[in-house]
């Protein structure tokens, strides 16, 4: 009797503990109403909001791959860019409508992850980051060998976009554009924040921290790393068709090794494993790079080197952690009573 | 009637010119309580990681209830039911001990792939990792982080989670090792109480246990199998004492 | 035909050089430096301004590179790398990508963004005819050197005290310390001569590779391909993976122009594929 009643108690505690993981947090919502409060707040400021919208779904899509898998990759951008070339071909030669380019550049993209993710299963992390940075310079190198298509080192430029939907026209100051990304952003970061909450994501997460210990629990390591890089990839791709589409222009610059390693960077701020670290870290980053290429146009460089190499040795765990101190925490340990 | 569960064959392993595992042939039948001991260095532990896939044979095959499972990944052998424990603890360091359950269990039941629902969805999972962890004695730290437990605890939760994958053949590696006396009697009464139809592969340094535990014993000795019996006859074998005494002095 | 081997040969010898010290680096202390490439350049820039500016002998320029190099290497190990030996790969790879982008644009904000040219001596210069096939005088006196210089390592790492405190050192950093091996001074050592032996190949490359501002970043792929193709324990393996690097760049651009640069990737996958854990792995432990 004392046991069915000790076991009762716990399955229905193990029930709280888990919905308790996956329940919305405070900062959450704050981060939403930030984004559609700028919106009406910073009228002016349409296009670096975008560029930070843009970025942040890079950035959660590079977490998936880095965060939850633990695979450092140095050329995310391989499907940034092939994202913005693709979205950027299909609207010169084919349909202006924005949706439509989107999901064939994701899908593209996706392609890209799919093939390229049974080079990363194998090997240490030295041979993973030879393989991701490899592939990034192979797609830049393709990008400028074919300019007939790409446009070489000129970039792609000449294609306008239609109405999204057929509905909402693009507009000058920005504004259309602003809440596309923020809408595509969104859509990406509750998708794949359901995948986070998962038996998949959880998966991962046991991939990264014990790969041993994932096999003889029945995890079939491999087949979820490449799930999760296609996916990764699929979104990297749309964010690369958001900048092609909301900038009119491929710039061959967004295959270039420095934004690999920008979204990095921007994650090292944000944190890694959470998905939002991915948002927080794109306004930082965003926000000092412009202030930067403000200060010293031609040498901010200089300085997010600078910035990487404080965050590493005073220790990004620490730094990262301030997410923890935010009010869902809070409230969570006094629930549990302490 | 003997009925094999476990076989290796002419089991070789080698890390350079050292032999670690030397020509094992070893036969497991069904419900056995089988131990497998001998003196430190013999390559216990590098036989229970070629069994399960941890690391590849040099030369020599593996079998599963008569199927040739030599080059099947760990995982694919823990499908089939041939699962372990880690010697030392292997866990995920930031999962609690629920989540670590939770998810051996949706691994078990093929729903690991599943990237959309939140596994606080499946009920059935959930209540049943509970009623594993209130098993051992785990209940009460289910919410905490598997890297703050109490080793006692950690002990528990690994052998926990090897029997969340419902193993037919179960290999535990040197169960109570490290265990402070205080938590010792809980996993020592865990593992006499495993249930008759898991058959279980025990490494343990520890005699008294091996003798209460255990109806046949394998003796290993410098990676090669040195003698075999009832727990009577190895008991009484004045070699297998030597080796061990051999050891000590 | 020949000449185009010769000019590869060439090629991957300075690849060899240059990747070496990373070898090191990576085997002896696990650290991913992908900052490797920025020492290198270091001692191509103190060539030019030695040779351009103040009228140097290229030959003193050389050990001067070397010098130069390995001291930057010794403090930076000592002020900030040692820090981080235990840290995870990704942070290592986050701090040395810093390292990288301050080299670069404090490189271009001293020197500028443009190609340096240094001026050979002219006994080095042009090509002379060795049985019929035509040789670039620089191309040999590279092999030469380089080919004594990995003679001499692999000596060094195999005959004398100081080698096989380093490999001691590789294998258990904690026996080695119990054994009195002052591991942290040979890590030190080990890190300033890596990276001298990158400045001295960046100096002697600044002919053939080319230099400027980018240069970290431009050679960052070959780097991580001869090191991970070639492997960490032995000087052999990174010595022929940098041969056959060398040779199939330069076979690659002069034979197929249009493909050229996709060589080294189609190398590099190819022996993902066939041989994920390196091309002179001792077989996983």
């Amino acid at each position: 009797m004392v046991a069915t009643s000790s076991s009762t108690a716990a399955a229905s505690r193990a029930a709280k503990l888990m919905k308790r993981r996956s329940r919305v947090r405070f900062y959450e919502i704050i981060v939403w109403i930030a984004a559609i409060a700028a919106f009406f707040v910073l009228p002016s400021k349409m296009l670096i909001l975008t560029e930070i919208a843009i970025l942040a779904l890079f950035a959660v899509s590079l977490d998936l791959v880095l965060g939850f898998a633990g695979i450092v990759s140095l050329g995310h951008t391989a499907f940034f860019g092939l994202g913005a070339y693709i979205a950027g071909l299909v609207a010169l030669h084919y349909v202006a409508e924005p949706v439509v380019g989107l999901l064939v550049a994701g899908i593209g993209a996706g392609l890209l992850g799919f093939v390229t993710s049974f080079l990363i299963l194998r090997g240490s992390d030295l041979t993973r980051l030879m393989t991701t940075l490899g592939i990034g310079l192979m797609m830049a190198e393709m990008a400028n060998q074919m300019a007939w298509l790409t446009g070489g080192a000129d970039g792609l430029s000449g294609f306008s976009l239609g109405p999204i939907l057929g509905l909402f026209e693009f507009d000058l100051f920005g504004k259309t554009g602003y809440v596309y990304c923020l809408v595509v952003l969104f859509v990406g970061t509750m998708l794949m924040r359901r995948l986070a909450f998962s038996p998949f994501g959880l998966s991962l997460k046991a991939i990264k921290a014990n790969p041993m210990r994932a096999g003889m629990i029945a995890i079939p390591a491999r087949k979820r790393i490449v799930t999760v890089y296609t996916i990764a990839a699929v979104f990297a791709g749309m964010a690369g068709a958001l900048l092609a589409q909301t900038t009119s222009f491929v710039s061959p610059d967004v295959l270039a090794f420095h934004r690999s390693a920008d979204v990095l960077l921007v994650l090292t701020i944000g944190g890694t494993g959470y998905l939002y670290g991915g948002i927080f870290g794109a306004v930082l980053f965003t926000l000092v790079k412009d202030w930067l290429s403000i200060v010293t146009p031609q040498y901010w460089m200089f300085y997010i080197g600078l910035i990487l190499v404080v965050l590493v040795l005073v220790g990004r765990d620490r730094l990262a952690r301030w997410v923890e101190y935010l009010p869902e925490r809070l409230s969570k340990s006094k629930e549990e009573g302490r | 009637m003997s009925d094999i569960v476990l076989e290796t064959r002419n089991l070789k392993r080698s890390f350079g010119a050292f032999l670690a595992t030397n020509d094992v042939s070893l036969k497991v039948e069904r419900g056995a309580r089988h131990a497998l001991i001998g003196p430190n260095g013999a390559g216990k532990t590098t036989l229970i990681n070629l069994l399960t896939g941890v690391l590849p044979p040099s030369e020599g095959q593996v079998f599963l209830e008569g199927e040739d499972i030599t080059s099947l990944a760990s995982f694919r052998r823990v499908n089939r039911g041939l699962t372990r424990t880690f010697q030392i603890n292997q866990l995920f360091n930031d999962f609690t001990p629920l989540e670590t359950v939770a998810l051996a269990i949706a691994e078990r039941e093929g729903i690991g792939h599943n990237l959309w629902t939140s596994i606080a969805g499946y009920g059935s999972i959930v209540e049943e990792a509970a009623a594993l962890l209130a098993r051992f004695g785990l209940a009460s730290v289910m919410g905490e982080r598997s890297v703050i437990l109490p080793y006692g605890k950690q002990r528990l939760l690994e052998i926990a989670l090897a029997f969340a994958s419902r193993p037919r053949v179960l290999l535990l590696d040197e169960p109570a090792a490290g265990v402070p006396e205080d938590e010792r009697h809980e996993v020592l009464a865990i593992v006499s109480d495993l249930p008759s139809d898991v058959t279980v592969l025990l490494i343990e340094h520890d005699m008294d246990l091996v003798f209460s535990f255990a109806n046949r014993i394998s003796v290993l000795v410098a990676g090669a199998l040195f003698t075999e019996g009832t727990v009577a006859e190895i008991s009484a074998d004045p070699r297998v004492k030597a080796v061990y005494l051999g050891e000590n002095a | 035909m020949l000449t185009i081997l010769f000019d590869g040969v060439a090629y991957g010898m300075l690849l060899f050089i240059l990747a070496c010290g990373l070898t090191v680096t990576l085997g002896l202390m696990n650290f991913i430096n992908l900052a490797h490439g920025a020492f290198a350049m270091a001692g191509g820039y103190v060539t030019v301004v030695m040779m351009n500016r103040y009228g140097i002998s290229f030959y003193w320029c050389l050990p001067a590179a070397f010098i130069a190099s390995a001291l930057i290497g010794l403090v930076l190990e000592r002020t900030l790398y040692q820090w981080l030996y235990q840290v995870s790969h990704l942070d290592q790879v986050l701090f040395s990508i810093g390292i990288v982008f301050m080299a670069v644009a404090a490189t271009d904000y001293f020197m500028g963004g443009q190609q340096q040219l240094i001026n050979l001596p002219p006994e080095l210069s042009g090509r002379m005819d060795v049985f019929g096939v035509g040789v670039g005088r620089y191309r040999l006196f590279t092999i030469v050197v380089c080919a004594a210089l990995a003679l001499a390592l692999q000596l060094i790492l195999s005959k004398t005290r100081f080698g096989s405190r380093l490999r001691a050192a590789v294998d258990d950093r904690r026996v080695a310390m119990g054994l009195g091996i002052n591991v942290p001074l040979v890590f030190a050592l080990t890190f300033a001569f890596g990276s001298g032996l990158a400045g001295l190949g960046g100096a002697m490359g600044a002919e053939i590779l080319g230099l400027d501002p980018n240069f970290p970043l431009k050679f960052m792929i070959y780097f991580l391909i001869v090191v991970s193709v070639g492997g960490t324990s032995t000087v052999s393996g990174p010595f022929l993976a940098a041969m056959l690097l060398g040779i199939a760049d330069v076979a690659g651009k002069y034979y197929v122009p249009a493909i050229g640069p996709f060589v080294i990737y189609a190398l590099m996958i190819v022996m993902l594929i066939v041989r994920p854990n390196g091309l002179f792995s001792r077989g996983s432990r």
